[in-house]
Order: structure tokens, then sequence, then C-alpha cells
């Protein structure tokens, strides 16, 4: 197990590495120099130079990734062009949006998913089942932005339950900061769950038909309690799986609704980093989304491992 | 061997027909797919109005007689702007498919012929492409290089790479110790050529079905960018960009959002149902209880 976990280490710290290398390269490549930006298009160039020198632009691109990336590493993420506050600063005001939100969306996701999976497969080939997995094809075409707009307009125009978009603050009172995410995380939640219900059903249609649920029937259990106790925690291996990879695609994939819904977030806070060329902001944000989704991967792989001493050797 | 194979292709050709015709989720996506790409067609040659005439005077019209899916704010004629911008949703996403085809199925062809080292290497690439938030990765590349269409194929073509890369590697893995691609080897063909004779029409079955799932993939990525301005640019009509310039008129005109957005579901669900399908029909060995 440890030698197992020791190698999984290793390739995530090479991907991170090599990851980290794409985003600083690519945006190396950017036309465009953030100084002569900051300072707007009548600075002289004396000034820009300064403060190119000051902002550490004047050095080799080697020795920028370096300090870049042991920067990071101890926490310092540098400070954002436009903002001109430290980015760590940046992130973790915008983390206290992006990670409540990614994290109610991937509840409400497993919450309607797990159940609706259960209930599909119970069923199999009966017109539930089939009633069910339409939906969820449904589901899965929705473009969550869309979605997103339609709930705007019903609970926020028409019924005016909820506010249409902005964030009061986690200091405004949990109530209403709670109330400001609900729409955005039913958007972000609605394909996911679709698609994890389909995940759901498979796995424990898979499952099914396994020899020992064989036996737990003959023994003469019910069936409910086989599907509760025998199928259901065997098949939630490959559901585990795509929780993993949906907290990771929810927290990036709130670059669109974050938009929508005017919420101050990690993926709005990208967003705008890229239109106003705020590079450092720009390649924080991304390395840490991809060390989020890799690390994500890494403990899903660890807890099947655990759980699954056959994959070790893999 | 060769002429077996042959033999069995037109029986399976056959087969596949009657299949297909008595697969509901094939025949409902197929029926789909072929009507959004008709009218796609049918927009280069007729739409009911000029897209790019502004008639102030027929602004938020309601849907009517008239105009069946009423107006934007410019009074433009909204079927014709569904119909127009749907050249670029399916133009998109399939030459983003193209480019996912064309580098990533050599790859992994590739990868899976040699094995060893280079193997290692494109597979723990592609880990670090996957490791990339697709969409937030397509966002920094059309907001780095520019904002527009062609970049918007890009930008969702590199992230098809890995996906076909990875299919056309598991495909072939599969097929180089069967039988007939050992007597390939044993007559002294060279990996290349064994690829494109058997293993590729082999694998072939796998990459349509991936192509129709990373073709509706495509469409919805290119709603998206369009909606953040980063993908088709105005005032060439796009249903991404018809969202966005939707979302404030919500609460005058509610139809011109609703408009574009089943167009976007209706594609991209006879899309995923074609997939299914065909995956169904062309290769019951990958049947899912889905």
């Amino acid at each position: 197990m440890l030698s197992y976990a020791l190698r999984r280490i290793v390739i995530v710290v090479i991907t991170l590495l090599a990851a980290s290398v794409v985003v600083f390269a690519v945006l190396e490549i950017v036309p465009g120099d953030p100084a002569r930006l900051m300072l707007g298009i009548n600075a002289t160039d004396d000034a820009v130079a300064a403060l190119r020198q000051q902002m550490g632009l004047d050095q080799p691109l080697v020795l920028r990734y370096f300090a870049w990336i042991g920067g990071m590493l101890s926490g310092d993420f540098g400070r954002s062009y436009t903002y001109s506050v430290p980015v760590i600063d940046l992130i973790r005001e915008r983390l206290v949006v992006s990670l409540p939100l990614a994290l109610m969306a991937l509840a409400l996701s497993t919450a309607i998913a797990i159940p609706v999976g259960v209930f599909s497969a119970a069923r199999r080939g009966t017109a539930a089942d089939t009633g069910v997995m339409a939906a969820t094809q449904l589901g899965i075409a929705i473009p969550n932005f869309w979605f997103a707009i339609l709930l705007v307009y019903v609970f926020a125009i028409a019924l005016r339950l909820v506010p249409a978009g902005g964030f009061p603050g986690w200091e405004a009172g949990i109530g209403k900061a709670l109330a400001a995410l609900i729409l955005p995380a039913i958007a972000l939640a609605l394909p996911q769950a679709a698609i994890l219900a389909r995940v759901t059903r498979s796995a424990l249609l898979d499952v099914l038909g396994e020899d020992y649920i064989r036996t737990a029937r003959a023994k003469g259990l019910p069936a409910r309690l086989v599907l509760r106790r025998h199928a259901l925690r065997n098949a939630l291996i490959p559901v585990l799986t795509i929780l993993g990879l949906q907290f990771a695609f929810l927290l990036a994939g709130t670059i669109i609704i974050e938009n929508v819904f005017y919420l101050p977030g990690l993926g709005r806070l990208g967003f705008q980093a890229i239109t106003q060329r705020d590079l450092i902001v720009v390649e924080s944000v991304v390395v840490l989304l991809v060390a989020t989704v890799v690390i994500v991967n890494f403990l899903v792989d660890l807890a099947y491992a655990w759980a699954d001493p056959r994959l070790r050797r893999r | 061997m060769a002429g077996e194979l042959i033999a069995t292709e037109h029986e399976d050709w056959r087969h596949f027909v009657g299949k297909a015709l008595r697969n509901r989720s094939f025949m409902a996506g197929a029926l789909i797919t072929v009507l959004v790409v008709a009218v796609a067609l049918v927009s280069f040659v007729w739409t009911p109005y000029d897209v790019t005439k502004l008639i102030i005077a027929d602004r938020l019209q309601a849907p009517s007689g008239a105009h069946w899916f009423g107006t934007d704010h410019f009074g433009r004629d909204i079927l014709s702007m569904i119909m127009v911008g749907s050249r670029n949703s399916i133009a998109v996403a399939l030459i983003a498919v193209g480019i996912g085809i064309a580098i990533g199925v050599p790859l992994g062809t590739l990868a899976a012929a040699k094995r060893g080292a280079l193997d290692e290497i494109l597979m723990r690439a592609s880990d670090i492409v996957f490791a990339f938030p697709a969409l937030l990765s397509a966002v920094m590349i059309t907001a780095i290089f520019g904002p527009g269409a062609v970049n918007a194929v890009i930008a969702i073509g590199i992230f098809n790479i890995p996906v076909f890369a990875r299919v056309a590697r598991g495909g072939a893995l599969a097929l180089w110790p069967r039988e007939f691609v050992l007597a390939a080897r044993a007559s002294g063909k060279r990996a290349g050529l064994i690829t494109v004779q058997h293993i590729l029409p082999n694998i072939a079955n796998l990459l349509v079905v991936q192509g129709t799932i990373q073709f509706s993939l495509g469409i919805l990525a290119e709603a998206g960018l369009s909606y953040v301005g980063l993908g088709t640019q105005p005032p060439a009509p796009s249903w991404g960009r018809m969202l966005f310039e939707a979302q404030t008129m919500m609460a005058i005109a509610p139809h011109m959002a609703i408009v574009p957005g089943v167009a976007i579901i209706v594609t991209v669900l006879g899309l995923n149902l074609l997939g299914d399908g065909l995956r169904d029909v062309l290769d019951p060995r990958l049947r899912r209880q889905r």
C-alpha cells in the first residue's frame, strides 16, 4: 500500500510540475506587456522599464519560472497587476464563494442522483426506468448557463423568492449568503446529477449480475436489503470516481455560472484576470484548479486501493 | 484470413442496417441530427428573413404567424438567426472533432504499436491535458489568442486530442494480440501498415461513437464560449451569443432565451441519442446497461 501511494505521489508531483510549465509557457507568449498595460498608453518608456524591473519582468524566463513556483510553494502567489494586492488574498476572498458553491452543487447532485439511480436500477426495463433515463438524457443536454437564466427568470424575476445575482458576503448572514448561492448551485448540479444518476444505475446493474447477489437472494434476503446492503455498497466505487471528477469540474465550471449570477468567485476572478491580462492571477487560478483536479483524483485512487487491494498492483 | 474478414464485413453491413432500423435511440438521434444538419444547409440558400437587417419597429415581438419564434431587440427574426447560428455551432464542433481525430488517433495507435517509453510518455501527457479544467482553459486560450470562431475551434479541439488518443490506444491494444494481426506480422508487414490495414478499420466503430459524444460536447462548449463573448463574434448569429443578449431581456421577452436554449438542447440530445444508438448497433460488446 505504501509503495503504491509513493508511486502515485511521484506521478502527481510530475503532473503538477508539467502542468505548471505549460501554464507558464502559454502565458509567456501572450501578446501585450503587463507593465505597459498597467501604466496605460501614455506612459513613458522609462516608467515602463522601471515597472518591468520592479515586477521582475526583466529577469530571464527560467529564473522567473522558479521564482514563481518557489513562491507558490511557500504560499506567496505574487501580487496582482490590476488589484495591487497579494494574489493569495484575492484567491482566499473568492474561494469563500466558489468552494461553498461547488460543495452545495455536489451535495445537491449526489442527493438527487443516487436515489434516482437506485430507483431506476431496481425497476430496470419498466416504464418508470425508461422515463427516468429519458429525463437524464435531457438533463445532460441542457447547457447549465441556459438553465441558470431560466431559474433567474422563474425564481428571481417572476416569483421574487431569491436575488437574481450578486453576493452579499457571509457577513450579511448565513441565510442571505445561502439564498444568493442556491440558484447557481441548482444550475450547476442538474447536469451533474443527470450524469451521476446514469452512472449509479449502470454500476448497480453491473453489480446486480454478480454471483454474491444471487447468493444473497437465494438466502432469502428481501430484495430491498440486498439492494442496499450488498449491491449499492459495491456499486459506489465507480460513483465515487465520477464524484471526484465532478468536484473539480464544479469548481472550474463555475466560470460561466458565476458570470450569469455576477458572483465574485474564483471562476469570475479567473475570467476577469484573463480579459485584463492580469497574468499572475490567471497562472495562480489555473494552477490551483489543476492541483485540485490532480489531488482529488489521487485521493480517490488511494481510497480505491485501500478498499480493493487488487488495484494496487496496477 | 483477409478474405474471411472482408466477407464478414459485408454481412456485418446488412446486419448493421437491420439492427440500426430497430434501435429506437439510433433512429431518434439520427432523425434529429439529420434535421439539424438540413436546417444548417438550408440556411445557406434560404432563411425566412435576412439576419443582417435590423428592423427596430418589429423589435421584441412574441412568436406569431409572421415570426414563428418572435423577434429580438433589433427586430431580427429569431428563426432565421437560429438557422444561421446552427452553421457556426456545427462547424466549430465538427472541426474540433476533426482536430481530435487527426492528431489523437495517430498518437494513440502509435502508442499501442510501439508500447514502452513512448506509450508511457504519450499517456502521461494526456493525463496532464486531462488535469486542466477544459472550459477554463478554453476561455484562457480564446482570450489570449483573441475571441472568435477559429480560436474556439482550436481551444475545443485541443481537449479532443487526448480523448481520441485514449480511445484509439485502448482499441488498438486489444487488437494487437489477435490472430489476424499476428498473421499480418508473421507475413512481414510493418507496424504502420498493419495499423492502417487492420487496426484502423477495426477501431473505426469506437471512433465514430466517441466522435458523436465529442461533437455534442463541442456544441455545448461553443455555446458556452460564445455566451461569455469569446466564441463566434457578432454580427454572425450564434446560439450562445443569442442567450447572452436574451439575458437582459428576460423579463420582457423570455422567448429570446427559450428558443436558442431549446435549439442547443435538441441538437445535443440528438447527438447523444445517436451516439448511444451507434454504440449498441456497432458493437454489442460495448453495450452498457445505461
